[in-house]
């Protein structure tokens, strides 16, 4: 992949000659993103040749150079000493690029504060950081830039949130560069940890059970990040700053570099706080297995020592940079990529929990959950011989501690481990969790399960999971998922709505006309009302009975064909349920004759939103409604309406998004008017032009307005609803002096939780009128409880 | 500020393949920038018996599937083996691309591939027999896929009544 870079200097006159510019530039980019990848040349001597190809560069590309040296600095932090290194090698050829450098990097640290891109700031300042190590950067002015980020906890009246990051900044930069500092400026350091262990302790927390994994503290306590990460470097303070396990090129270059001369940090003054700020939220640090539980291999970091926050850092960088592309991931991680890898063996009990971290992260997981569904696959087949264990070894811990698992996790859980066996052949010791058959169904562990086959089942199908489990299990199976038919057949002849059941069926088979169907559906009577009222246009729920349990029955084979029925009959849906209880009794008879098949009634509800059969508030309604109080604690009630939100949610951004649009259009046209001064008659028309779109904003203003309207009213409905049934539940606790926490109360407040967890930017912007309207201080602490946690989030 | 390396945008996983669709009503070019914004997908290699339901929840662990077209045999119309899913998004199909091509529906290792967007007559197999191409020819022995290909069935009845 490289020429040889003994003759760097004549190869790039070379290539200046004959290529292109712009070839060069790709080539500069490439070399300078691939250094430290596979190659038959060391580490060293490779970053020594590219040294000397970019400074002969430098004269034509400085600019582009710099560019890209700083692009790296944000994009690729799992390889940060590889490209400080070649930055100190850099200065010290050319002390000019050095500071200029530098320079970019500060710019480059401002833009990436003001875009909110917090993640990647952190990255930029460990980069400045390691190039005190590289004799880039004068140690002293380092810490005057630690010292300006620690003031930031002084500030009054801004969120805890902004404070949080620049000691997270400056804390998560100290294994790198924590014993340089205190060689230099060791009475500074001090001032400042102290700063930073006063802040600490007087910290509010109580964001903290909000994203916890587990409730409880044992066997693993699940801690808050900056907490854990104190901890950590503390115990780095006390090690004497000694790190090991950072890769650090640098030190074999200690000669060239410090003959270097070093450049001193402009003052850097943090940006002060703006309203529309979106600070990182907090964390809670994820443990799942520690150095006791690992099999034979090598030893597992201690949690409050240095090396488990580099490695898990460097883990969940390679996570982010590669999570497109499986292959690369895992190469990386397990450190085939020889130069960029960090501990000679990443033990697999680690890197899976890292992982595990990811997909159980509260609010939500950095990526989608089916990228790390297939990460492990990928790596069970990279290591058959010992990643199955280890994933088994996983499971198992997991299910054991199902109890105190937040709700959230739980579901995640469940997706992962039916979509996981249906990869492996469903195979799985099912008998080793015979423990779940002797407990009430709904605890926690016999609930999983039963999800878990209800997921399987929808992987494969019904006779499969009687075939992988034992008989014993036979309880847990989920039902077959067949059709009820009311009017089945002449049994029913006696219900009130048989005849017309018969009558509409045949016509549908034969294909009759709306008018004639409607026609039929007229002679249905009507159970709310006395007379049979001719107009039939009042609500009557015997007919929506009559019609759609035919039609679906019709319909039943196959998704598409059911879809193709709603679509035939959009018309006489959309009449039959012009009345909100009409779209609230639509439902209650899907779900009646489609209980056993919940994934079909979650499919037909969803394509009843989308084609306005029934809107999002006759959904939540209905799921919280007392028919469905039965089913309130099953997955799928929670699926439907987390899609429902979130098609809400895209319907608003889709009308938002047009309506920016159609002002950008304007503006855009409005300018090219101005420039270039038509004559009279192409004014008018543009004119004309602009009347229409303004029209057209107009219109959209509105949409946009109805839109946010619906949303708001949601959630309004949803939180209503919760509110109503906890507070039932507490006040029937209360009077009966019964414990609060029965399996049904933990399910239903993690689910309040989850709703403002998974919606919550969404959330955020209608803060004021569920304050106003809805958690106020009359309600019970523990229901208000869920709310002030989730403001703790942003404040 | 925000350069772009085209060094680290790799996304091997979502590149277009080789195949090209022999009806496609259009020369090269226009099914390529077709094939590059698609929101649909193809999937093969399933077997006869996957049916569109667990085809739907597979497909929509990567994002809200607008539709799914079952293939079928265009004689016997059947399920033989292969099918269509359409996102709404191509930001969703891109992900299917990422995650689900080359894992397991139904213990079998499935294939997906960008496709030009569904035309009606597409849903069914090209092979002589009527169901896939792949299946007249194939010499293997595929229980989930009709058993020997189609080709090798003929061979064999007519071995067998040579041999009586």
């Amino acid at each position: 992949m490289f020429c040889s870079f003994s003759a760097a200097g004549g190869q790039a006159h070379k290539r200046r000659r004959t290529s292109e510019p712009i070839e060069i530039e790709d080539r500069l980019e490439s070399l300078i993103c691939r250094v430290g990848e596979k190659s038959t040349s060391s580490l060293e001597s490779n970053l020594e040749g590219l040294a000397g190809v970019l400074e002969a560069d430098l004269p034509n590309y400085k600019n582009k150079i710099l560019r890209i040296l700083c692009a790296v600095a944000r994009l690729l932090p799992e390889k940060l000493t590889v490209y400080t290194t070649l930055v100190g090698l850099l200065n010290a050829r050319n002390y000019n690029f050095g500071g200029e450098f530098v320079e970019a990097m500060i710019r480059q640290l401002k833009e990436t504060l003001k875009n909110n891109l917090y993640n990647e700031a952190v990255y930029l300042v460990r980069f400045l950081s390691d190039l005190v190590n590289c004799h880039v950067i004068a140690a002293p002015s380092m810490v005057a830039m630690f010292e300006n980020f620690v003031s930031v906890t002084q500030e009054e009246d801004v969120p805890q949130v902004r404070s949080d990051w620049f000691v997270y900044v400056v804390l998560s930069c100290l294994p790198w560069v924590g014993k340089e500092l205190y060689e230099k400026k060791d009475v500074e350091m001090d001032r400042l940890l102290s700063q930073v262990e006063g802040y600490l302790k007087r910290r509010v927390k109580i964001h903290v059970p909000m994203l916890q994994v587990w409730t409880a503290e044992k066997p693993h306590p699940q801690e808050e990040y900056l907490d854990c990460l104190w901890a950590q470097i503390q115990k780095l303070k006390k090690d004497r700053w000694q790190e090991r396990h950072i890769l650090r090129p640098y030190i074999a270059f200690d000669s060239v570099l410090c003959e270097a001369l070093q450049h001193n940090l402009p003052p850097f003054t943090p940006p002060g706080h703006m309203p529309d700020a979106q600070y990182p939220m907090p964390r809670v640090v994820f443990r799942m297995f520690d150095y006791t539980d690992a099999p034979e291999g090598p030893v597992m970091p201690g949690s409050h020592s240095v090396e488990r926050f580099v490695i898990e850092e460097n883990l969940h960088c390679i996570i982010k940079t590669h999570w497109k592309e499986r292959k690369t991931c895992l190469l990386g991680s397990l450190g085939h990529g020889k130069h960029f890898k960090l501990v000679e063996n990443i033990h697999l009990s680690f890197f899976s929990q890292v992982i595990f971290g990811e997909l159980f992260q509260l609010p939500s997981p950095p990526h989608m959950d089916v990228m790390y569904t297939t990460l492990l696959i990928e790596l069970c087949k990279l290591q058959p011989g010992s990643l199955p264990q280890v994933l088994a070894q996983a499971t198992e811990m997991l299910y054991m501690r199902l109890d105190t698992m937040n709700t959230s996790c739980v579901d995640r859980l469940i997706n992962w481990f039916a979509h996981h066996l249906s990869n492996f052949q469903f195979r799985w010791s099912w008998d080793d969790w015979a423990d779940c058959l002797t407990v009430d169904l709904e605890k926690p562990k016999p609930k999983f399960v039963k999800e878990v086959l209800e997921k399987c089942m929808r992987l494969s199908y019904h006779q499969r999971i009687i075939d992988i489990v034992p008989p014993t299990f036979s309880a847990l199976i989920p039902a077959d998922p067949t059709f009820t038919y009311k009017y089945i057949d002449e049994s029913t002849s006696s219900l009130p709505g048989y005849p017309a059941a018969i009558n509409v069926g045949n016509a549908i088979k034969n294909r009759a006309s709306n008018e004639e169907i409607l026609t039929i559906l007229k002679e249905v009577p009507n159970p709310n009302q006395e007379d049979d009222d001719d107009e039939g246009e009042s609500f009557n729920p015997l007919k929506i009975d009559v019609f759609l349990q035919t039609l679906l029955h019709l319909a039943a084979k196959s998704f598409s064909h059911s879809f193709s029925a709603l679509g035939k009959f959009h018309e006489i849906l959309k009449t039959l349920t012009e009345s909100d209880e009409g779209k609230l009794h639509i439902l209650k008879v899907i779900y009646e004759v489609w209980r056993n098949h919940p994934q079909m009634i979650a499919v037909l509800v969803d394509k009843m939103v989308r084609t306005q059969i029934v809107d999002c508030a006759a959904v939540a309604n209905w799921l919280f409604s007392q028919d469905m109080a039965h089913e309130f604690t099953r997955l799928f009630i929670w699926e439907i309406l987390h899609s429902t939100i979130r098609k809400m949610n895209k319907h608003v951004q889709k009308i938002q998004k047009e309506l920016e649009e159609a002002k950008d259009k304007l503006e855009k046209q409005q300018h090219k008017r101005r420039d270039s001064g038509d004559d009279e008659e192409m004014e008018k028309n543009s004119e004309d032009e602009d009347g229409q779109l303004e029209e057209q904003i107009e219109r959209l203003q509105e949409k946009v307005e109805s839109a946010q309207s619906e949303q708001k009213n949601l959630f309004l409905v949803i939180f209503q609803r919760f509110i109503m049934l906890l507070t039932e539940h507490l006040v029937r606790c209360e009077t009966g002096s019964v414990d609060i926490s029965t399996p049904w109360y933990k399910n239903c407040i993690e689910r309040l939780q989850q709703i403002f967890l998974m919606h919550h930017a969404t959330i955020q912007q209608y803060m004021g009128t569920l304050e106003n309207l809805l958690f106020t201080a009359e309600l019970d602490h523990h229901i208000l409880a869920v709310y002030q946690q989730f403001c703790a989030l942003q404040l | 500020m925000s350069a772009k390396l085209n060094a680290l945008n790799s996304d091997s996983y979502i590149d277009v393949s080789q195949y090209r669709d022999q009806h496609f009503k259009g020369n090269r070019y226009e099914q390529e920038k077709l094939l590059k914004q698609s929101h649909t997908l193809y999937v093969g290699n399933l077997s006869f018996y996957t049916t569109e339901e667990q085809v739907h929840e597979l497909f929509s662990k990567s994002g809200d599937i607008k539709r799914i077209i079952i293939g079928l045999d265009k004689i016997k119309k059947t399920a033989c083996g292969f099918c269509f899913v359409e996102y709404y998004t191509r930001a969703d199909a891109e992900h299917a691309m990422r995650f689900i091509n080359g894992t397991r529906l139904d213990d079998r290792i499935i294939r997906t591939d960008w496709d030009a967007g569904f035309k009606e007559g597409r849903q069914y197999g090209r092979g002589k027999s009527g169901g896939q191409v792949r299946d007249e020819y194939r010499q293997d022995y595929d229980p989930a896929r009709g058993g020997y290909g189609k080709l090798a069935q003929q061979h064999r009845s007519t071995e067998a009544r040579n041999s009586f």
